[in-house]
């Protein structure tokens, strides 16, 4: 007898939304932390920091995020660092996400006009406080779309963290399918999910760009 | 202490890669004097103020501010920025502060005093250009004029020794030229010590102790304005004297 989709398989798929937005919610906050560190490394003008940092995001932005999941997964249980399957995924995504939210924010960063640092240091502002008064305020509002947009292709980007075995949204899907032969009614439900978590992220950061564009305007 | 020398340039060189910006230049200031420098584009005008508050580096010779030798360190780029105020051409106001928080900022942060003490002060200084009733708009808010006088006030609220002004009318409409010069005037008149690199030549005649006139990264001529414009010594001077005169 093959169940079919009821109250426990929705149950079901409820946790792995819950896993998912925990997945994404550390990861981001990690990513955030660890990407402001990159982003102000990358923009320090020490040449070889700046390099170092150019290799780290590099690095990560031009190798598969599979590829980087295995890595922490797989590779480090070879070491003997036996993770567990979150742990594994959310460091994985962490690492990725600094890559990438770094790379946002040394543009934005740079984004914010010369003049401004040039006011600040006349003032006789130290680095600490042009980048905490000056600089970072103005680059973070340059930066929230692009910001947002990351996150929903991280909430999405999620669904990879099946590969290790980890059961988040995606994965739960997969399996309720395989119990109930109904993928298209249980797929459709995971789509509906995700869709409720990244629309309005989506509609907000399209709001924040015009906003944005409508303030350079003046 | 009408004597004292506030700015000394010695032997000045500045490079931008292969292109030297600053060519040997020697400059004195003395307290409470007022020196326009004027010059065409590229000249190193600009070069040469933005090296008084250390925003650019020099390669040879040696600047001292108010008896603080500018070296690479920290302590001594923080000392001198400490005596030196500067105005922009471009303002530079910090757009997501309002015109309070603009002038209190450096003060709370860098002279480390209270809030209330810093607001005062930054009230006095707003009222002195006449933009006290701004003080809780935004920087766009306000007209160009309105906002340079902003930038002025800022300087001041760090109670510097030297003012240095880059073009400060230079990005402005016309008709707002003068609400700006008037607030320097202003200042002058108080006995601030004073170095603009202006195209004004009416302020410059107005306000300046000296004027100093500038090509190719050398100082060419200096002198009184009087003799300065009635009698300029060198052809380059003259030639550049016509080019902007003619237009006024």
């Amino acid at each position: 007898m093959t169940p079919h989709f009821g109250l426990p398989e929705f149950g079901f798929l409820l946790r792995g939304l819950q896993w998912t937005v925990l997945l994404t919610l550390v990861a981001f906050a990690g990513g955030c932390t660890a990407g402001l560190a990159i982003a102000l490394l990358r923009t320090c003008g020490h040449k070889g920091v700046e390099w170092i940092t150019r290799i780290y995001i590099g690095v990560f932005q031009g190798t598969p995020l599979l590829l980087q999941l295995f890595v922490v997964y797989y590779g480090l249980a070879l070491t003997g660092l036996k993770l567990d399957a979150f742990v594994a995924v959310a460091i994985g995504f962490t690492v990725n996400a600094s890559a990438f939210l770094g790379e946002i924010w040394r543009g934005a960063i740079q984004a914010v006009p010369r003049g401004q640092t040039e006011a600040a240091m006349a003032l006789g502002l130290h680095y600490s406080s042009r980048m905490r008064d000056i600089v970072l305020p103005q680059a973070i509002r340059i930066s929230l779309p692009a910001t947002i947009g990351y996150l929903v292709q991280l909430i999405k980007g999620t669904s990879l963290a099946a590969i290790v075995g980890f059961i988040e949204l995606a994965r739960a899907g997969q399996i309720v399918s395989n119990q109930t032969f109904q993928p298209l009614l249980v797929f459709g439900v995971v789509g509906a999910m995700y869709f409720i978590l990244c629309w309005p992220l989506s509609w907000w950061g399209s709001r924040m760009e015009a906003r944005l564009a409508l303030a350079s305007q003046r | 202490m009408q004597d004292q020398i506030l700015i000394e340039m010695k032997g000045v060189q500045k490079w931008y890669g292969g292109y030297q910006a600053l060519r040997n230049v020697d400059l004195t200031v003395r307290k409470g004097e007022k020196i326009v420098v004027c010059g065409p584009s590229g000249s190193g005008k600009s070069t040469l103020i933005r090296c008084i508050n250390r925003l650019e580096a020099i390669q040879q010779g040696s600047i001292v501010v108010n008896g603080h030798r500018l070296d690479d360190s920290i302590k001594a780029i923080d000392v001198v920025r400490q005596d030196v105020g500067m105005v922009f051409q471009s303002f530079n106001l910090f757009p997501h502060m309002t015109v309070l928080q603009n002038c209190t900022l450096a003060p709370i942060r860098a002279r480390r005093v209270s809030k209330t003490e810093a607001e005062a002060i930054a009230r006095k200084y707003l009222e002195r250009v006449r933009i006290g009733d701004q003080a809780e708009k935004y920087p766009a808010q306000l007209s160009g004029g309105q906002q340079q006088r902003v930038a002025i006030a800022r300087a001041l609220c760090m109670q510097p020794k030297v003012m240095l002004f880059d073009e400060p009318t230079s990005a402005l409409d016309p008709e707002m030229v003068k609400e700006v010069l008037d607030t320097m005037i202003g200042l002058a008149n108080d006995g601030m010590t004073m170095i603009c690199v202006t195209h004004e030549m009416g302020f410059a005649r107005q306000v300046a102790d000296r004027v100093i006139f500038m090509a190719e990264g050398q100082i060419i001529e200096e002198g009184a304005p009087d003799a300065f414009f009635r009698n300029p010594k060198h052809a380059r001077t003259r030639q550049f004297l016509g080019e902007i005169l003619a237009h006024h």
